[in-house]
């Protein structure tokens, strides 16, 4: 579905991500990891197609297209989903509103007719139940007055509205407690379909307690320096993100 | 590979026109309209307003009036000349550059539309108000205003059975001469300021309306302006009462033809609210606006005013400005009347090298007399946008309130906002609250859009509208569709 070839991406002039090489299929959870600066959240946000981020050499595939031509809002209808690190307040726009403009221009995109208001509230209805969702939060401005928690929880609830091919989770789960990590583990893991894949990008182990992942990759300084199963988190969580730097300092140079 | 301008062209998306381009759009409704007219030759003096109080017929308290106003202006024009402390920059008007009467020559008296001039008909199609199916389908009265001149006005003899008045001034100075002389000029008087000076000595037409005690108006009252003519000043005179316990809400809405010439519309509104009643406008106002480098365009300097005269009485502006090269207008309530209330609701654009200095001015008399004031600034382009308002509470308003929100959004770094507040409290049981704030389209919003699979403009359009939300919901439903259509249109290029 999701193929990286050698990706290098800068920004204001600097180099972040070193050449990146990924392949994610359809069905397959990814568990992107790092510390801090290491890029995870370049590579979600270039993918998603962020003007800030300038690709400078590189190919991504996303079904067969060059997903790099692609403008934002054509990724997104083609099926491209990002929960936003730090989801943006739209004051005085319903999340209902805005959810029904993005779905409807998803369906109008694939030659499907809109919804109306009043047939897309009942699906709004199903899936908030669906997901522990406060119907208040329907009606409330996009983001705007939300705690922390709320934001990310609104993420994934947005996710199974828009029912994404792929989804990328860029930290969903940083600064939750552990209440709301659970419904945003829930919520993802509800949406494991053998037709979607997700990239989950986190910089703890903890979130890997409730979403099992099929593939852990290990990003330090721009380049993923190891690739493993699940286990792979566990001794990461155990050893710390020296242990990899470490490993890493011999080939990094040659 | 190196971070070279190429390699970059080479592995991003093109980009897109930034939100400025977007933003700068062409005038939707820029075309001209053939019908003869009847015109006086340019220029301003005693002999003209004579000729115009002799083509309408008016009685003599009218032309007396006029000429008493033209006395007052002539003053000011000598003494001050046109008013200079707004936050807006344009040239002298030269008054005498001006043709003050112009009328369609076919001027028929009307009972239905198939008497209408048909290109004046195709006219309001291009417009996309057809009147006939307005009239079938929504239920709204229209009182079309065709340069200075109605000529079509409908659902009259459904208002007349419950005794409301709804007709042009002209018609009402003809019919009614004693609604008017009781009324005209008592909440702008003549002597008012520069532009309401002007207007009274010379203003050819515009609506009235009246409800009697008791009467809910069924429908809402609505009147589209149209500037045709090539150099002709609009004038327009409104002069609305709601008697005891009455309610009417009046919805106006224009646009205008593209110009090269900057035409200059002064218009005068006054509204009155006895005991009881409900006075509710609304406007949504797209002059042509001048083109990309800010030629042209309409000069827009409007007194609108209204008074709440009796006990639990009310008085709500609600406007949406998008258009006019300079929009100079002070919407205000008086409240005179014991807990009379007065609301200001607005949205003023400006796009390009637009200039507006808009706001209100809440005048508390009245002992518990509250008032709320929304104002929505947008500015994008080199657009200049102020807020100028004042709550002013007399000595004998106790209990008086006045909650005021001012809010500026900013797109683009070449453009501005001001908000000037007055407040002035002169006893001391009344509270005046104001809040204001300025915010810019970010970068992020749009891209969190985008990603959800808005493109750029819908995104603008989103997040604006979300911006005027407040006054939006305000409005009566069909003008609410409207002015959110016309929003979009104005900030993204994009037609309907």
């Amino acid at each position: 579905m999701l193929e990286i070839k050698n990706l290098r991406v800068a920004v204001g002039g600097k180099e972040i991500l070193k050449g990146i090489n990924l392949s994610v299929n359809a069905g397959e959870v990814h568990a992107v990891m790092g510390p801090n600066g290491s890029g995870k959240s370049t590579l979600a946000q270039v993918l998603a197609g962020h003007p800030t981020f300038q690709v400078i050499e590189g190919e991504v595939t996303y079904e067969g297209r060059n997903l790099l031509e692609m403008m934002p809002e054509d990724r997104a209808k083609e099926g491209v989903f990002m929960a936003f690190q730090y989801p943006v307040e739209i004051p005085g726009v319903s999340n209902a509103y805005f959810l029904r403009s993005a779905y409807n221009e998803i369906r109008k995109h694939r030659g499907e007719e809109e919804l109306d208001a009043m047939e897309f509230l009942k699906l709004l209805r199903q899936r908030a139940k669906l997901m522990n969702i406060d119907e208040s939060l329907l009606n409330r401005p996009v983001n705007e007055g939300f705690s922390g928690g709320e934001k990310k929880k609104n993420e994934v609830f947005q996710m199974a509205v828009l029912e994404p091919k792929l989804a990328i989770l860029d930290e969903t789960d940083s600064g939750l407690d552990i209440d709301a990590l659970k419904v945003v583990a829930e919520g993802v893991n509800q949406l494991r379909r053998p037709e979607r894949a997700t990239v989950l990008i986190t910089h703890y182990q903890r979130i890997l307690n409730y979403i099992t992942p099929d593939y852990v990759h290990v990003l330090v300084d721009g380049k993923i320096v190891r690739s493993g199963g699940k286990e792979l988190a566990l001794e990461l969580e155990e050893k710390g993100y020296d242990w990899v730097r470490e490993k890493e300092a011999v080939p990094a140079g040659a | 590979m190196a971070i070279t301008d190429e390699n970059i062209k080479l592995h991003n998306p093109t980009p897109e026109p930034g939100v400025e381009e977007l933003v700068s759009r062409e005038y939707k409704y820029g075309f001209y309209t053939d019908i003869e007219q009847d015109k006086a030759p340019k220029g301003l003096n005693e002999d003209i307003i004579r000729l115009i109080s002799a083509k309408k017929e008016e009685p003599e308290f009218m032309l007396e009036w006029r000429l008493k106003a033209f006395s007052h202006w002539l003053k000011m024009a000598k003494e001050e000349g046109q008013p200079k402390w707004a936050n807006i920059h344009y040239p002298e008007i030269n008054y005498q550059d001006i043709i003050y009467y112009a009328a369609p020559k076919k001027k028929p008296k009307l009972d239905s539309l198939d008497q209408v001039d048909p290109e004046l008909l195709k006219t309001f199609e291009k417009l996309g108000i057809p009147l006939e199916e307005q009239k079938m389908l929504t239920g709204v009265a229209v009182d079309a205003v065709f340069d200075s001149v109605s000529v079509a006005t409908t659902f009259k003899a459904k208002l007349a059975e419950l005794g409301i008045i709804f007709c042009s001034f002209s018609e009402a100075v003809q019919n009614h001469p004693e609604l008017v002389k009781k009324y005209l000029g008592t909440v702008v008087p003549p002597n008012d300021n520069f532009f309401a000076a002007l207007n009274s000595a010379v203003f050819t037409d515009g609506s009235f309306c009246y409800v009697p005690k008791g009467v809910r108006c069924p429908m809402e009252l609505s009147t589209y302006f149209r500037i045709n003519a090539a150099d002709t000043g609009q004038f327009e005179r409104t002069l609305i009462v709601a008697d005891e316990g009455a309610y009417v809400s009046y919805m106006e809405g224009c646009t205008a033809p593209m110009r090269d010439t900057n035409q200059l519309h002064a218009a005068v509104v006054e509204l009155i609210a006895l005991e009881g009643a409900t006075v509710k406008y609304s406007t949504i106002q797209n002059w042509y606006a001048g083109d990309k480098e800010g030629k042209g365009g309409i000069f827009n300097f409007v007194t609108k005013r209204g008074k709440c005269l009796g006990k639990n009485s009310k008085i709500s502006w609600t406007q949406v400005e998008t258009g006019a090269a300079i929009t100079w207008k002070y919407p205000g309530v008086i409240l005179e009347g014991e807990n009379s209330i007065g609301e200001f609701y607005s949205v003023a654009v400006t796009n390009n090298y637009q200039q507006a200095d808009t706001g209100t001015k809440m005048i508390h008399f009245g002992k518990n007399t509250k008032s709320t004031i929304v104002s929505k600034g947008i500015s994008a382009g080199h657009g200049n946008n102020t807020y100028r308002g004042l709550v002013k509470m007399q000595p004998r308003a106790k209990g008086a309130r006045n909650y005021t929100q001012c809010d500026s959004l900013l797109i683009g770094d070449k453009c501005s906002a001001n908000t000037f507040p007055y407040i002035e409290v002169q006893n001391s049981s009344s509270s005046a609250e104001h809040e204001a704030s300025t915010s810019r389209i970010s970068e992020d919003q749009i891209f969190y859009c985008k990603q959800r699979g808005l493109n750029t403009e819908n995104a603008i359009s989103m997040v604006v509208n979300g911006f005027c939300k407040e006054v939006f919901r305000e409005l009566p439903m069909e003008f609410a569709v409207e002015a959110t259509k016309l929003l979009s249109v104005s900030l993204d290029g994009s037609v309907g």
